[in-house]
């Protein structure tokens, strides 16, 4: 019960500073604004894919790349805990290193969710029709992503001794993520060099995944988006555990 | 009684430097013992290695009786520790560092908010305990951190400079809320420090470290008197230092340019014979034998002092007791 209760009170610090920091809503979510109405108005006034105006066709893309951008810099936090020596007191508690890390992706997950969240109540300004099944669907995508990307920038957060040296190498990590997941394109008639590196980026289930259920439209089964970002999750998860037991 | 502590040849290597070398004490229940000595000797080395923190290079130690390899976890239950740089959470208010904490501590649920009201009004915060702690004095952080660490009721309490940088008004209320921990709680209280007025008034022990050794371990009282007696400056001409020899109750004799620093038995009982060896004098300070003086009998160096408001702190005191 011991062990719940300090997994909760992590979470509950993550969530108090993130009610606190509100700065950090507006920022994550004005960047996907910003693709969804310039970059999605404009190009989608010249082209469509399918039947499907191209705002609409990148509105999945852009909630992941949201989840992507928020989850993995979520890392960050933990360079600057360890920096500011807030987590020594952490450390030195009677709470297991999984424990730790467990309550630290619970609260970026809760971040990513939220910010998700507001990007899905966009959804009804595009015109888009949600169904609830639809909608649960979404949130189920939406927390496999925010999962395993938190655990990603966690992993990586616990390595980086710099807040500097965190944000160049999740650079070189996020943006090939996002822009071979098929976010801003379909995958169906591009080479096949690029086919094999948007299959190899996991992120791409998560769009496949999220347009299926918002959209209706996709390029894999249901079951292997739910499947390889479910084995994903699950990978990042428990090779978070193993770098948080390893953390100085 | 049984030992709250005991070290066996705990050691620590940073890459080829031996920060901490064979260490063994043993620490009773409800003593509070100071380990002394300059910066880098290895004292906060030593604490993080008690607490878990950090793994020795060789040796171990027992908290409590629990192992700090083997049982990690029972350690970390039974300690509390206030740190040298404050780790309380800036963008948390007082009260929330503490609640948290709590909750980390399985602090049974029915007794929290006493807990904390406890500790708020121990260090004087329940009027700030709802401010933000980025909004708190560096004085007023440190009170807050000392309050998580008693919150719990550790059985054992280590402090890593506790009042490094403080003004002597906290300070001395720091000294004071130590003291009644130790007394009423029976609480094993480890602080390292640099200040020597803070480990003779407060440790039952000191251990003096230097270079990752313990150069001496005993009472305060002990160490000072293990400096011969009481300590003689005179400011004369230097030619006349051979004369202090023949005189039978000095016992150690140092000069530099014209000052001479004597060690004396009884120095104000055998001042007068002192004062007529040396002839014509410029001026004469006598005072009883401080830690510095311990130290610097077994290391052959000084304590310095390098924080700013420390170092005025400790020029106050000094003038207060060589009056």
């Amino acid at each position: 019960m011991s062990r719940f209760e300090g997994i909760y009170a992590l979470w509950l610090r993550e969530f108090i500073v993130f009610t606190r920091e509100r700065s950090r809503i507006v920022t994550s979510i004005f960047s996907p604004i910003l693709w969804l109405f310039a970059f999605g108005v404009g190009l989608g006034s010249s082209i469509k894919i399918g039947d499907l105006n191209y705002q609409l066709f990148i509105y999945p893309g852009i909630l992941a790349q949201t989840i992507l951008f928020s989850g993995v810099f979520y890392g960050v936090y933990i360079v600057w805990d360890r920096k500011i020596d807030i987590l020594k007191a952490v450390l030195v508690a009677p709470l297991s290193r999984t424990s730790i890390f467990v309550g630290k992706v619970l609260g970026g997950c809760t971040d990513s969710m939220i910010q998700a969240f507001v990007m899905l109540m966009i959804s009804f300004a595009l015109g888009i029709h949600l169904t609830p099944i639809g909608f649960l669907f979404s949130l189920l995508f939406i927390f496999l992503l925010a999962l395993s990307l938190v655990s990603t920038g966690l992993i990586i957060g616990s390595l980086m001794e710099s807040p500097e040296g965190f944000n160049m190498v999740v650079s070189f990590l996020v943006f090939p993520l996002f822009f071979f997941s098929g976010a801003l394109f379909p995958l169906d008639n591009i080479p096949f060099w690029l086919s094999i590196i948007t299959y190899l980026d996991p992120v791409t289930y998560g769009v496949d995944g999220l347009r299926t259920v918002i959209l209706g439209v996709s390029r894999f089964p249901f079951y292997v988006d739910l499947g390889v970002l479910a084995a994903f999750a699950a990978v990042m998860f428990t090779v978070g555990t193993k770098a948080f037991d390893r953390m100085k | 009684m049984q030992n709250s502590i005991e070290t066996f040849d705990l050691t620590k290597h940073f890459k080829g430097t031996k920060a901490v070398d064979r260490l063994n004490v043993k620490i009773k229940q409800g003593e509070i013992f100071g380990l002394l000595g300059p910066n880098g000797a290895g004292k906060t080395t030593t604490i993080s290695m008690l607490c878990t923190i950090l793994k020795p290079t060789e040796g171990t130690a027992t908290i409590n009786g629990y192992d700090i390899l083997k049982d990690p976890h029972n350690v970390r239950k039974s300690i509390g520790i206030v740190f040298q740089e404050p780790s309380v959470d800036d963008i948390l208010t007082g009260r929330e560092n503490l609640r948290l904490h709590t909750m980390w501590y399985s602090v049974p649920r029915e007794i929290r908010d006493k807990r904390i009201d406890e500790v708020l009004q121990l260090v004087g915060l329940e009027k700030r305990q709802n401010s933000l702690v980025k909004t708190y004095s560096g004085g007023m952080r440190r009170r807050l951190e000392l309050a998580r660490g008693l919150l719990h009721l550790p059985k054992v309490l280590f402090l890593d400079e506790p009042t490094l940088g403080l003004d002597p008004q906290t300070r001395e209320h720091i000294w004071e809320y130590i003291e009644d921990m130790s007394k009423q709680r029976e609480m094993t209280i480890v602080l390292t420090t640099h200040y020597m007025e803070e480990a003779d008034r407060l440790c039952n022990r000191i251990a003096i470290i230097d270079e990752g050794r313990i150069v001496v371990m005993d009472s305060p009282l002990s160490l000072k008197e293990s400096v011969g007696g009481d300590i003689v400056c005179l400011k004369t001409d230097p030619a006349n230092v051979e004369r202090f020899r023949t005189i039978e109750s000095v016992s150690k004799i140092e000069a530099d340019d014209n000052n001479i620093v004597l060690t004396v038995r009884n120095a104000s009982q055998n001042l007068k014979e002192i004062l007529d060896v040396a002839g014509k004098i410029d001026s004469v300070e006598i005072r009883s034998a401080s830690l510095n003086d311990v130290f610097l009998k077994y290391t052959g160096k000084e304590i310095r002092v390098e924080s700013g408001e420390g170092g005025l702190f400790e020029r106050v005191m000094r003038a207060r007791t060589s009056k």
